[in-house]
């Protein structure tokens, strides 16, 4: 099971801040976000949203394991 | 150099003189204090960070910041979570041998955290609205500015 985190207004969409997911992949986490959840899935595909997986970002896929840490990240706004 | 979030309010005159302190190489200390400024309706700031990877990218943009200004040293402290109108939100001192170099890396590096630092923003209004906040056009346009320093400071 990965760890997935919401950031800022992606929480405020989903209505939770952490949740564990069983995802082989990041793209399969990103199907099976948008199935449970359209309008969370429509906020993670938006303009500026970045992925980090173990605390680095990831642009494409990436292999997920049961110890992965996966962040979903809005534009950042600065202090 | 230091980077610390923190959620408790700071005494800003109080880290200004311990990173002061004890400083023989040291000819010049800048320092800037950044306030949560009131506006009609604000009741507070509220920010988030992502705890380790926030810290992870401040601290190589403060790298960047004492290797290319030449900088002694470099401290930043940001607050996170709910802040109220008037208390210190962001702290950073840079000292060096000589002032210019001071100034310039406190600058730059409030460029970056002004703009570019990952916290996420939100503005808690009267009446329990709350909205989150993107960087601003003028944000991006501070930071533009040290696009060219790298170059710069290598003739320097």
């Amino acid at each position: 099971m990965a760890r997935v985190l919401l950031f800022g207004r992606l929480a405020d969409v989903a209505g939770w801040r952490e949740r564990a997911f069983d995802a082989a992949t990041l793209a399969s986490l990103r199907s099976e976000l948008l199935l449970s959840d359209p309008a969370l899935g429509e906020a993670l595909a938006g303009r500026g949203v970045q992925a980090a997986v173990d605390q680095t970002l990831v642009r494409g896929d990436i292999a997920l394991t049961a110890a992965s840490e996966v962040a979903f990240l809005p534009p950042m706004s600065g202090g | 150099m230091r980077v610390e979030l923190t959620q408790a309010a700071f005494d800003a005159g109080a880290r200004l003189s311990a990173f002061s302190a004890g400083r023989s190489e040291v000819g010049a200390v800048v320092s800037f204090t950044g306030l949560c400024r009131s506006a009609p309706g604000l009741t507070a700031l509220e920010l988030e960070a992502y705890p380790g990877f926030t810290e992870t990218i401040i601290r190589g943009v403060a790298e960047t910041t004492v290797s290319e200004h030449g900088l002694l040293d470099l401290e930043i402290i940001h607050r996170i979570g709910r802040i109220a109108p008037g208390e210190p939100i962001v702290w950073v001192a840079a000292a060096a041998a000589h002032r210019r170099a001071a100034f310039e890396g406190c600058d730059r590096m409030m460029d970056f955290l002004k703009s570019r630092a990952p916290f996420w923003k939100r503005e808690h209004l009267t009446g329990g609205d709350a909205r989150w906040i993107e960087p601003t056009a003028q944000d991006h346009a501070d930071l533009a500015r040290w696009a060219a320093a790298p170059a710069e400071s290598e003739t320097r």
